[in-house]
């Protein structure tokens, strides 16, 4: 694959560009970062990462070059390696009680994007940032639209931590697009993130056995697959596709459906309840449950991808697909699977049908007698049949 | 999927499933078990056994897929299969028993593509929009799905926010009823929201005012024919004859009605009174000619008005031919 050459006579792109990707110690970078390397037409791949990338990511990340910066001092690095495509992946959906909760979440969302931008602005060689974004950037309110396009603003301010992080890092994005006009700039919008291995915070979330959810709501959800968002990120970081976009699997899954087909078990909450569980799960430093989550459970979420499908021509697997792939590779022994209702189903038909056919056996002589029987039967089936 | 039956599907099979077992208790006894309502059981090779193990199997793989998921949902939340199987069997049941509705001009409803049908509203709770909804799916010949839009407080409110969209409804705004129109649907709309519902009984069937005409916008962006529709019957139902502001503020609610029967009554008074009910679909507007002038506002007021003045007319109209709000 080569590169589309930009319009900047001045900078040459080179034949084998570097790439510095952020956040590698985490599951999407380290694999972005792995697909990169393995890629012929990638030069350099730097993974950037104020932590060291867990052990299970050290086979992946043996063509990378690693190193140990913390966004905020990165500025330096990325102009002395002559980065020409920044990918900024270092982007936390969820407060790590192990590394700071969320005032650390927002030090490296917020000040964290804000410092890299800086830096990608004073380095010269760089010709395309690609930004890792989520679909909260749609905020959540009773009065959005069924399904957000990517020109839809939000309504209101998000309630919860990573949604405003993202309206933050979006809003240097366009800071940032203003000042560099000649970097390519791409935005992709994720859906959250599902598929046989991920473990993410809906991951987790569907493997409870109980799972709570919000009293009187069926929020629609999507999702896109990890393999899907990998290949969408790895082409924003090939080819060139300026822009924002949305990416998730095309459907829908609402919650409570989504819950039956992973065999759950539901237990509705009151919504000022749930809040109140959020607020408590946060200040005991339980991972993954936020208002970020109540107000995905309240709203639910469901974004056009038809400007993705255009611009790549790369169509992600359906959400009810990924989903799919997600049931197969977390097979817990789900109390209700579909298998078992199946069986279920076949049991009371055969106990229906065992039964008609004792009753008949002992019934056969009385009805013999009463002739009048079958044809009560019939009378009434046909005014029951009639509209 | 089908239900042939539509209505009498779900429900008669339910007890049918609850009619067996206790047969399969009382084995030993030739007695009938009930004589109100024939049990499937004593007819074994019978032609009407037949049919009930069918529907007995039918509801249990009904009840199968709904448990395990395995049905499909629009992106708006439609759930058809919920929709033909529950909601629309029940609201059948008001529909014809109860508000004996009858229908005219059909034919005038797009047979297939877009079609933005717009309607007179009333009734203190929107049956009008549930009661189009059925009778656009039964009197269409190719049975299609109205998607009706709602105000944003419709999708505040828990449980009913569901029930909307999984019957199809979506919140009234430009880029939902645009969306559904490009992809060929047709959209029920009142424009006058809850000016029109919450009016008192002496003003019935006087049209309100038709906000800033949103609705025209979006038929004329997307090349849609604009359906007028008069809804007769719906005023009577619950007759507003007050409203207590204060309540309706502390509850937040657009208006807590008074009518004869609730909230005295308690909760006899939400049932609604039997009114006769008509329903006339009038001859399509073509918007096509005005295809580049969705932003210009005279073409979309004077469209509106023209909207407007034809159900208002064809109100007075269908009201001639029903001199008796309770008749036959």
């Amino acid at each position: 694959m080569t590169l589309p050459t930009p319009g900047h006579p001045g900078r040459p792109p080179s034949a084998a560009p570097v790439v510095v990707v952020t956040g590698v110690s985490r599951y999407l970078a380290a694999h972005v970062a792995a697909r990169l390397a393995a890629d012929p037409a990638v030069g350099r791949v730097i993974g950037m990462d104020a932590a060291d990338p867990p052990a299970e990511y050290a086979p992946l990340l043996e063509q990378v070059e690693l190193i140990g910066a913390d966004l905020r001092t990165a500025g330096p690095a990325i102009a002395e390696l002559g980065a020409e495509v920044v990918a900024h992946l270092a982007v936390l959906t969820a407060p790590d009680s192990r590394s700071g909760g969320r005032a650390a979440m927002k030090e490296q969302n917020v000040i964290g994007t804000m410092q890299l931008l800086a830096a990608c602005q004073q380095a010269p060689r760089l010709r395309k940032l690609v930004v890792r974004s989520s679909t909260a950037a749609y905020g959540a309110s009773f009065r959005d639209p069924a399904v957000f396009t990517e020109e839809t603003e939000p309504r209101q301010v998000p309630r919860g931590g990573f949604a405003r992080d993202i309206l933050d890092i979006e809003g240097y994005v366009r800071g940032f697009r203003r000042r560099r006009p000649d970097v390519s700039a791409t935005v992709l919008r994720l859906a959250p993130l599902i598929g046989s291995q991920a473990d993410t915070t809906l991951t987790r979330y569907f493997a409870m056995p109980v799972v709570p959810t919000v009293l009187g709501r069926d929020p629609r959800l999507q999702f896109v697959h990890v393999d899907d968002a990998l290949e969408v990120l790895h082409r924003s970081i090939v080819e060139d596709h300026p822009g924002t976009f949305n990416v998730a699997g095309a459907g829908v899954l609402t919650l409570s459906q989504a819950i039956r087909r992973a065999g759950r078990i539901p237990l509705p909450v009151v919504e000022p309840g749930l809040s109140a569980v959020a607020s408590l799960a946060k200040s005991i430093g339980r991972r993954g449950f936020g208002l970020d989550q109540v107000d995905l459970f309240v709203h639910g979420r469901v974004v056009d991808t038809s400007a993705l499908t255009r611009e790549y021509g790369f169509t992600p697997r359906s959400t009810a697909a990924a989903f799919d792939d997600f049931l197969r590779g977390h097979r817990l022994g789900a109390p209700a699977s579909p298998d078992r209702l199946a069986a279920a189903e076949s049991a009371v038909l055969a106990a229906i049908r065992q039964v008609r056919a004792t009753v008949g056996k002992d019934r056969e002589p009385a009805a013999q007698s009463t002739a009048g029987s079958p044809a009560r039967d019939t009378g009434w089936q046909a005014t029951e049949g009639a509209p | 999927m089908t239900f042939p039956d539509g209505g009498q599907q779900t429900a008669p099979g339910v007890p049918g499933t609850a009619g067996t077992s206790p047969n399969g208790r009382a084995t030993g006894r030739p007695a009938p078990p009930s004589a109100a309502r024939p049990s499937p059981a004593p007819a074994v090779a019978d032609q009407p056994g037949d049919v009930w193990d069918q529907r007995v199997a039918r509801v249990l793989a009904f009840l199968r897929r709904r448990l395990s998921g395995q049905y499909e949902v629009d992106e708006f939340g439609f759930d058809r299969e919920l929709t033909d199987a529950v909601f629309h069997p029940v609201l059948r049941l008001l529909y014809r028993d109860w508000f004996r509705t009858e229908v005219f001009g059909a034919e005038h409803l797009p047979a297939s593509g877009p079609g933005l049908v717009v309607g007179n509203h009333s009734g203190t709770i929107a049956v009008d929009a549930l009661m189009l909804s059925v009778a656009v799916h039964d009197e269409h010949p190719a049975h299609r799905y109205l998607r009706l839009l709602g105000a944003d407080f419709v999708f505040r409110m828990p449980f009913i926010s569901e029930l909307a969209r999984k019957s199809g409804g979506t919140v009234a705004c430009n880029p939902d009823a645009e969306r559904l129109l490009r992809a060929g649907e047709l959209v029920g709309v009142f424009p006058e929201g809850f000016k029109g519902v919450g009016k008192r009984y002496t003003e019935r069937y006087r049209l309100q005012r038709f906000g800033r005409g949103g609705f025209v916008s979006a038929a004329l962006r997307t090349g849609t024919p604009i359906v007028p529709v008069a809804i007769v019957g719906a005023e009577e139902i619950y007759p507003l004859i007050g409203d207590i502001k204060p309540l309706a503020r502390l509850l937040g609610l657009p208006y807590f009605p008074v009518t004869p029967t609730f909230p005295w009554l308690g909760p006899l008074g939400a049932i609604p009174l039997p009114s006769k009910w008509l329903i006339e679909f009038c001859e399509p507007i073509d918007t096509r000619p005005y295809l580049d002038s969705a932003d210009d506002p005279l073409v979309v007021f004077n469209l509106a008005d023209q909207v407007r003045e034809t159900i208002q007319q064809t109100l007075h109209r269908l009201l001639e031919r029903r001199p008796d709000p309770f008749g036959p």
